[in-house]
């Protein structure tokens, strides 16, 4: 492969494969029945607590 | 004897960074032997003080934990908190310390150089000065609030054993001879990785070891899901372990000696560089602060964070932009036209995620805006990410090829990442440290909230007056170099840049100076509350308060 197939490669199929995979994301985020583990995973910092001693609490 | 070496008593992890450390040992004494130049000479000794120091304490820690359980999982580990906490503000004050003085060199040249003491010249001091605060004290404070927050958002001990400490102390010692090197003149000229190829092969044991433990913390977590900060960590982790093995390939000209050249050659080089370069500050200091945004604000405030869908597309859109920006710092190279315009226009693509974060960051407060008057570091913390907001609207501004014909080998650049640097890492990293210090030894509050609102105030001032000389000083200069007069030539001599920006070279000091005034006043503040000190004056109020006397 030449260089100017490389280029041409990464500007076509390289910029839609980005896209494609983003938009994965994009819909993992946004999925409605995600939203339930979202909320609790967001309490995780705050909802952690020792009594003072360092030990983890399950 | 026997009952000594039983399996019981043997700490596997222990036993590994032993032989790990005798394998070091071993090599560093051959390097001292066989040393083909003194710097090489230099660093092989260190090794070898440092190996034998470490065996030395191995062996004592073994001898002295016998009858006690080891690495309990019971307990989170935090003494090694306590040591990233005290390593992060040592080289912090190292790092400002040498900024301001080459911050000084720069501004009265005849009075700061020394012909005679080659290793304080400018050019080895300049990279002193961007390791020791991006890699040291950046780097430390990443350690150290990586380990307390994946600990404490996965409810489960460190993993690894003696393998953090291993992490901690070997990075270190990366750190001194990064150091000593540029002291010496040991570089391979790649900007923010000048360390030569041995330096370059102990980070990355000590950063795959690093990754691991991280990972199977992680793996042994007693949540379901892993928080987001933790993604954030890990991106860092695995990205700069990517970034410095492929930009650091090279190949050592002999092996008992300090020079080595890189695989990579003229452009090709280049673009190695950049797209390690800017994801060192894409992933170094954007990612894995960003991770300390997502935990300490929420944490501090107790409130979650506004939107934890928008934190997770914020991740995945800045770890897939933030990668392909680098081209940006190759604007009228022979970089292909292509390849520059790519890096332009991710970097505005950019400006989504950075300010989706920030507005991620700013609107955890809201319903609790009144921590922002009532705290200093919830101030300092949400500041942080207001700088962080400025700075990365900046950002992709400069990348625009035609501002960049401008700003581009300016102080504009300066001034960039410092807004970057001290307003939005080093303040970010303070307020963690305030946190951290008051939560790990377990102080009901800081010795002193005034100090903190001196060291705020201090601290900001100091960043006004860097960021606002930069400015003048690199748009002037950008102005002046490009300025004709009416028969076609160069209105301005290069040393009449120069002297045109001494004013802002003296208000840029007098700022740097400020911030590292307040950083002292942090590590004062942050000393008494580890020693569980309380003001004088507030010790007399607050033991009137409960003092009901008997009536006689």
């Amino acid at each position: 492969m030449t260089y100017e197939d490389w280029s041409s490669f990464a500007q076509t199929w390289g910029t839609l494969y980005f896209t494609a995979i983003f938009f994965c994301a994009l819909a993992y985020a946004l999925w409605p029945r995600n939203g339930k583990g979202f909320r609790r995973a967001a309490q995780l910092p705050i909802t952690e607590k020792d009594n003072g001693d360092d030990r983890p609490l399950a | 004897m026997a009952a000594a070496f039983s399996r019981e008593r043997i700490d596997v992890s222990t036993f590994a960074v032993g032989f790990l450390m005798l394998v070091v040992l071993i090599l560093s004494f051959s390097g001292v032997a066989n040393a083909a130049d003194h710097a090489f000479r230099a660093h092989a000794f260190i090794f070898l003080l440092a190996s034998a120091i470490g065996l030395a304490g191995l062996l004592g820690w073994h001898e002295l934990s016998e009858r006690q359980p080891r690495f309990d999982k019971t307990f989170y580990e935090e003494s090694i908190v306590k040591a990233g906490i005290a390593a992060t503000m040592f080289w912090g004050i190292a790092g400002f310390l040498v900024g301001l003085i080459i911050a000084l060199q720069l501004t009265f040249p005849t009075l700061f150089y020394f012909p005679e003491l080659g290793w304080t010249n400018f050019g080895r001091l300049r990279p002193l000065h961007t390791s020791a605060v991006i890699f040291a004290f950046g780097g430390n404070a990443l350690i150290a609030t990586s380990f307390y927050v994946v600990q404490r958002t996965c409810r489960t001990r460190l993993a690894g054993g003696m393998w953090p400490w291993f992490v901690f102390w070997g990075y270190q010692l990366f750190i001194v001879i990064a150091a000593t090197g540029y002291l010496m003149g040991v570089t391979q000229s790649k900007e923010y990785a000048e360390p030569e190829w041995y330096a370059d092969i102990w980070l990355t044991i000590v950063w795959v070891t690093y990754l691991a433990v991280f990972v199977a913390t992680i793996l042994r977590r007693k949540e379901p899901h892993i928080y987001v900060a933790n993604w954030f960590y890990l991106a860092f982790i695995v990205t700069i372990a990517l970034l410095h093995v492929v930009n650091s390939l090279s190949i050592p000209i002999n092996l008992a000696g300090s020079r080595s050249v890189s695989v990579f050659s003229g452009v090709q080089s280049a673009l190695i560089q950049w797209w390690y370069g800017h994801n060192a500050v894409g992933f170094f200091l954007t990612a894995g602060f960003l991770a300390i945004m997502y935990y300490f604000i929420p944490k501090r405030i107790e409130r979650p964070v506004w939107s934890y869908r928008l934190s997770i597309v914020h991740f995945w859109s800045l770890i897939f932009i933030y990668i392909w920006a680098g081209p940006h710092h190759l604007h009228y190279t022979a970089l292909p036209q292509w390849a520059q315009t790519l890096g332009m226009t991710f970097s505005i693509m950019l400006w989504m995620p950075s300010w989706g974060g920030m507005i991620n960051g700013l609107m955890t407060l809201s319903g609790a805006w009144d921590k922002l008057r009532t705290d200093p570091v919830v101030r300092m913390l949400v500041v942080s990410v207001a700088f962080y907001g400025m700075a990365t609207f900046e950002g992709p501004v400069m990348s625009v090829r035609e501002v960049n014909a401008l700003s581009h080998y300016t102080d504009w650049g300066i001034g960039h990442v410092h807004s970057g640097a001290l307003g939005w890492v080093g303040f970010v990293t303070f307020g963690a440290l305030y946190c951290m210090t008051q939560w790990v030894w377990k102080r009901d509050r800081l010795y002193s909230n005034a100090l903190v609102e001196w060291h705020f105030w201090i601290a900001t001032i100091g960043i006004v007056l860097y960021i606002t000389s930069m400015w003048v000083s690199g748009i002037m200069e950008g102005l002046m170099w490009r300025a004709y007069n009416e028969f076609g030539f160069l209105e301005y001599s290069f040393i009449e840049t120069v002297s045109a920006k001494h004013i802002s070279y003296i208000i840029r000091a007098l700022g740097g100076g400020l911030y590292l005034t307040g950083a002292l006043i942090m590590v004062y503040n942050l000393v008494r509350t580890a020693r569980g000190d309380v003001p004088a004056g507030e010790r007399r109020r607050s033991g009137a308060t409960p003092a009901i006397q008997p009536a006689e």
